[in-house]
């Protein structure tokens, strides 16, 4: 039991010290009847060698993005880590702390949280961030809630083009906290018009950027249009990556901000932990949810950081809180700190550039593929592309042959006829030519 | 004493990434730049972002002397109560970096990831057979993303049955996202007072039932450390009306391999990973919170789930069935915090988690019996993984229970929770865990003890100027608050602003 | 002359227009107050009803209306300056002027002594 420092002498002279004989007798309270009085059925303790064989033994049995070539996106993006960032997160005195309740002793995250809003405001172009959210989703779901209490509405209207996942995730919060979630009627290939879904009731008109598709979109004028029927704009972003290339969506006119920042700082991890981005215009700031970091001063006149403005919390505010949300996404909104930090405004941009001119051409050499279309005028690093067959049954062959092709719309959208086909393709810094030739030949030997 | 620098020895001041940053540095390079065509569109960024430009050694130092501001529990006791502050082994660490599971994309076919599905199935395993419960949903991302999952499950479950139910009885002592979740749900918040010893008052909560409440939330143990010893009482109550039994699992590490929540008649109960099974808590997050279901709930757990069928695991990520209370997040939940729970788990094993949870009970009652003469205990007799004190041995003095707090941190201490539970009177709640050694607890203890007699003794100006030799003392929130600074303004926008 | 509700609100009538702010004993227990959230003028209010949320840095109240009518006016210096209501709760501090439906609900508060009494119970 290598966790655990107390001695079997220890407990003795313990228990003395309380004065009851067991530990045992210290669960009094607990009904007799369903005080267990023997381990459950489950295996025994095991040394660290153990342990860490049978973990290893699990990944083995998977294929990771690293070992093949990939072109997996749709919402988790395959990025080059900086070595400084997870050396530095892994620091104890970052990983082992906790909520900063005690500012005296956490200047430390106080300070990279604060570093952080203001990175992920300049980035979006909105004027506050909060300190993260659990990941793009459900930072989604909050920016719908959030529009809901500031406009007193409660219909929110959804892009065809918004991660299902993300829709999903915001329908499922309507359903149960009361308002409705619709989604746009929208071809996939097709233009939507979104400004004519406005009325006096809309709340909110959640838009994505690039859209789930790939494609790119100048919001503005939709954003006028909400805005004239007193609704708010929020754009969603799930390759935070593209705002190193793309003009911001605050630029844009959008109210609210919610996107997913896995791709600087943290890894694929299968899906989570991420962190969720969630930026506003300052007028809204008190209907925000999650933490804020804002700077004050001490005593002695010295700058510091607080958590502030937590009246707006559950701690305090209990059922009229703006959120439930308790726990964020330290360590994950550190990481992607850390890594913006490394890159800067120089890094950020080449970066972004660099995915661009990847995906471009990727395009390229998939054009030449028979039977694959690429369906994108405009795109960042990811687009769809229409195969002759379905996609789900392409991806699954050349899986087999340990390539990682992209995403099938139809595991997103089972039941979309249209999405049958599509694929969508993502290209990064980390995509080589190789890759993409390994790719193309997959491609062209299964259809 | 004042230094030229103002720092202070080992304690570096350190300005903020953008007052020392510069354009045109980076401490990322990347290959050449292929040439290409935009296909940007009319959305290509033209202004600049206003990002600081650092090179690597700038930045490495940067967050290394950012951490050292920072008390974390590898450098010591972290008694915060309620928040289970154990040691986060770095084998877990070592084992979600792993190729194979780090680089694993969550829509990868799933013929390419029937480990990572077995992880996660074993891991549903190993949660069910701990709190005998036959169903478990594992998207939650934190302890308040599993209560809202519960409490959706409890609705729609009702719903189903064309029961639409208005109130939720949720004790005063409960934790604030317990009301705030039923509250986002639609329900009234009814609240429940406790009694003279700290537990829910039975008679009350019985005369508060009625056929509009859908369910009451429950932490057992309570957020007074004690164990609702009525609780199956409770629940053969709320059933008994046709509501449902959500159990606030924030103190299950009290109770595990000792006690089934399932025994207790517990319909939904949510498990912090980053509490009871020490994923570590990063400085507030990420979390994850798995919930674990009774049958009359799991038919409505949330998407995706994993399954075993004749060809390995499969996920479900779109349930046909139009029972589930739908998706709560993008992809599947947190892996990374799965993995370090589950490595957490076969560590200990069967027998080790047992005796974990017992450490954490043994640890809190010594600490209880060491400070209840100097102290004054909120409720008499034995607790489980907390101590509970309220302020009253501090009557007279002139010094809070945050003046105390404060003085604890110039002693090298993290302060204890305080003010929490609301039903106790200027509250210190501590948890010591089963990490801290005996001789940990006693040098914790006689510190606590000499504090106290401190107080006593009268030097109360000692307590109102701690802390004294932090990187920074007591700030000032309400200046904070009045006028919020949320974010770093460049200094010529920041005059305009004014 | 100013009457006082159990919720610790005063309010003072001058004519058909009543002032309406919280008492000093409320201000004292709020600590430092840091945002006032006031309603909208020509919003209808109903005494008992929610009308106003006072704040500190670790506690939110809600003013519930002492009085019913509409709210002719709100006290806009509590924007720029929190602190008044610390300072001066029943002077500079005030939160809003409602126009009285009905002066018979005056009847039902406390004065002065009756309300200092109040307090003292609850120590």
């Amino acid at each position: 039991m290598r966790y655990l420092p107390l001695t079997p002498d220890d407990r003795k002279a313990m228990l003395a010290a309380i004065g009851v004989p067991s530990i045992e007798a210290l669960y009094r309270d607990v009904p007799a009847d369903v005080l267990l009085t023997a381990p459950v059925d489950l295996p025994l303790h095991r040394s660290e060698m153990e342990v860490e064989a049978e973990i290893t033994a699990l990944a083995r049995k998977n294929l990771g993005t690293s070992q093949a070539p990939s072109f997996l996106g749709a919402g988790a993006y395959r990025h080059h880590t900086p070595a400084a960032v997870d050396y530095l997160i892994q620091r104890g005195e970052f990983l082992t702390s906790y909520t900063p309740y005690q500012p005296e002793v956490a200047q430390g995250t106080l300070q990279y949280l604060f570093e952080f809003q203001t990175q992920v405001a300049l980035l979006t172009g909105m004027e506050i961030a909060n300190a993260s959210m659990y990941d793009g989703a459900t930072a989604t779901a909050e920016a719908a809630m959030m529009a809901n209490r500031v406009t007193r509405r409660s219909k929110v209207i959804m892009s065809s083009r918004l991660h299902p996942h993300y829709r999903e995730t915001v329908e499922t919060a309507g359903r149960h906290t009361g308002f409705a979630a619709t989604v746009a009627p929208g071809a996939i290939a097709g233009d939507e018009d979104l400004a004519a879904l406005l009325d006096e009731q809309t709340s909110c008109v959640i838009v994505q950027y690039p859209d789930f598709y790939g494609n790119i979109q100048n919001f503005s004028a939709l954003a006028d249009a909400a805005h004239r029927k007193g609704a708010l704009l929020i754009v969603a972003v799930t390759e935070i990556v593209a705002l190193g290339a793309l003009m911001a969506p605050g630029d844009m006119g959008a109210d609210i901000v919610a996107a997913e920042g896995q791709s600087l700082g943290n890894s694929l991890g299968f899906g989570g932990p991420y962190v969720g981005l969630f930026a506003v215009r300052e007028k809204y700031v008190r209907q925000m949810p999650g933490r804020l970091v804002g700077e004050t001063f001490d005593v002695d006149g010295r700058r510091g950081y607080v958590l502030t403005l937590s009246t707006r919390e559950q701690h305090i505010r209990r059922e009229k809180a703006t959120s439930n949300i308790c726990t964020n996404s330290g360590l994950c909104a550190l990481a992607f700190a850390i890594h913006l930090t490394l890159l800067g405004e120089t890094g950020l941009r080449a970066l972004a550039a660099f995915n661009h001119a990847r995906a471009v051409e990727l395009a390229a050499r998939l054009a030449r593929v028979p039977g694959a279309t690429i369906l994108n005028r405009t795109y960042f690093n990811e687009f769809t592309v229409r195969l002759a067959r379905p996609a789900l049954d392409v991806v699954e062959k050349l899986a087999a042959r340990g390539i990682l092709a992209g995403v099938p719309v139809a595991r997103l959208l089972p039941h979309e006829p249209e999405a049958r086909n599509l694929l969508l393709v993502a290209a990064t810094e980390l995509t080589t030519e190789a890759d993409m030739d390994a790719l193309c030949d997959g491609l062209r030997s299964v259809s | 004493m004042k230094t030229v620098t103002g720092n202070r020895g080992l304690q570096i001041e350190e300005p903020l990434i953008f007052e020392v940053g510069e354009e045109g540095r980076s401490a990322v390079d990347l290959p050449p730049l292929p040439a290409h065509e935009s296909r940007l569109g009319s959305c290509a960024r033209k202004g600049s972002i206003g990002l600081p430009g650092l090179a690597e050694p700038q930045v490495v130092r940067h967050y290394t002397i950012l951490s050292q501001k920072n008390y974390a529990i590898d450098m010591g006791p972290y008694p915060l109560g309620s928040c289970t502050m154990k040691h986060n082994p770095r084998l877990n660490e070592k084992m979600v970096r792993l190729p194979g599971l780090a680089d694993l994309h969550p829509l990868q076919p799933i013929s390419t990831v029937q480990g990572a599905l077995a992880l996660i199935d074993t891991l549903a395993h190993w949660l069910k057979v701990l709190t005998n419960m036959p169903a478990v949903a594992m998207p939650p991302a934190a302890g308040a993303h599993g209560e809202l999952c519960g409490i959706m499950a409890i609705r729609s479950a009702l719903l189903a049955k064309g029961d639409a139910r208005r109130r939720i009885l949720v004790p005063e002592s409960a934790h604030g996202t317990n009301p705030a979740t039923a509250a986002a749900c639609g329900y009234v918040v009814d609240p429940v007072p406790a009694d003279a010893r700290g537990r829910v008052d039975i008679d009350a909560f019985k005369a508060k039932l009625g056929p509009d409440v859908a369910a009451t939330m429950i932490t057992n143990p309570n957020t007074c450390g004690l164990f609702e010893n009525d609780i199956v009482a409770l629940a053969e109550a709320i059933h008994g009306i046709g509501g449902y039994f959500y159990c606030d699992g924030a103190n299950f590490n009290a109770i595990v391999g000792r006690v089934r929540p399932g025994d207790l008649g517990v319909d939904a109960m949510h498990i912090n990973l980053h509490k009871t099974f020490s994923t570590p808590h990063g400085g507030g997050g990420p979390g994850a919170g798995p919930v674990v279901l009774s049958a009359a709930l799991a038919p409505y757990a949330p998407v995706p789930y994993v399954v075993h069928g004749e060809q390995g695991f499969t996920l479900v990520e779109h349930d046909e069935s139009g029972q589930t209370l739908g998706r709560m997040k993008a992809f599947h939940g947190q892996m990374g915090m799965f993995i370090r729970a589950l490595c957490f788990m076969m560590s200990h094993g069967a027998d080790g988690l047992r005796q974990a949870s017992g450490d954490a009970v043994l640890n809190a009652n010594y600490l209880l019996a060491r400070l209840k003469e100097e102290l004054s205990p909120a409720f008499p007799g034995t607790s489980m993984h907390e101590a509970l004190f309220d302020d009253s041995f501090l009557d007279g003095t002139g010094v809070s229970t945050l003046d105390f707090a404060k003085a604890m941190i110039d002693e090298g201490y993290h302060p204890m929770t305080m003010y929490f539970p609301l039903v106790v009177r200027g509250a210190l709640l501590m948890e010591p865990t089963e990490s801290e050694s005996k001789g940990s607890l006693d040098s914790f203890a006689d510190t606590i003890i000499a504090l106290a007699r401190r107080a006593k003794a009268g030097d109360k100006d000692a307590f109102l100027a701690a802390p004294r030799l932090t990187p920074r003392r007591r700030l000032d929130e309400t200046a904070a608050a009045r006028k919020p600074v949320l974010r770093w303004r460049p200094p010529v926008a920041a005059e305009a602003a004014e | 002359m100013r009457k006082y509700t159990k919720d610790h609100e005063w309010v003072a009538l001058d004519g058909e227009t009543a002032t309406v702010g919280i008492s000093d004993y409320a201000q004292e227990q709020l600590g430092d107050v840091v945002f006032v959230e006031l309603p909208e003028p020509g919003k209808d209010i109903k005494k008992g009803k929610e009308m106003a949320v006072v704040e500190s840095v670790k506690a939110a109240s809600e003013v519930y209306a002492p009085i019913s009518g509409k709210v002719v006016s709100v006290n806009e210096a509590l924007s720029a300056d929190t602190s008044l209501v610390n300072k001066d709760p029943l002077g500079q501090g005030w939160f809003t002027k409602i126009s009285v439906a009905d002066k018979a609900e005056l009847a039902e508060l406390m004065d002065e002594s009756a309300y200092k009494a109040y307090c003292e119970g609850l120590h």
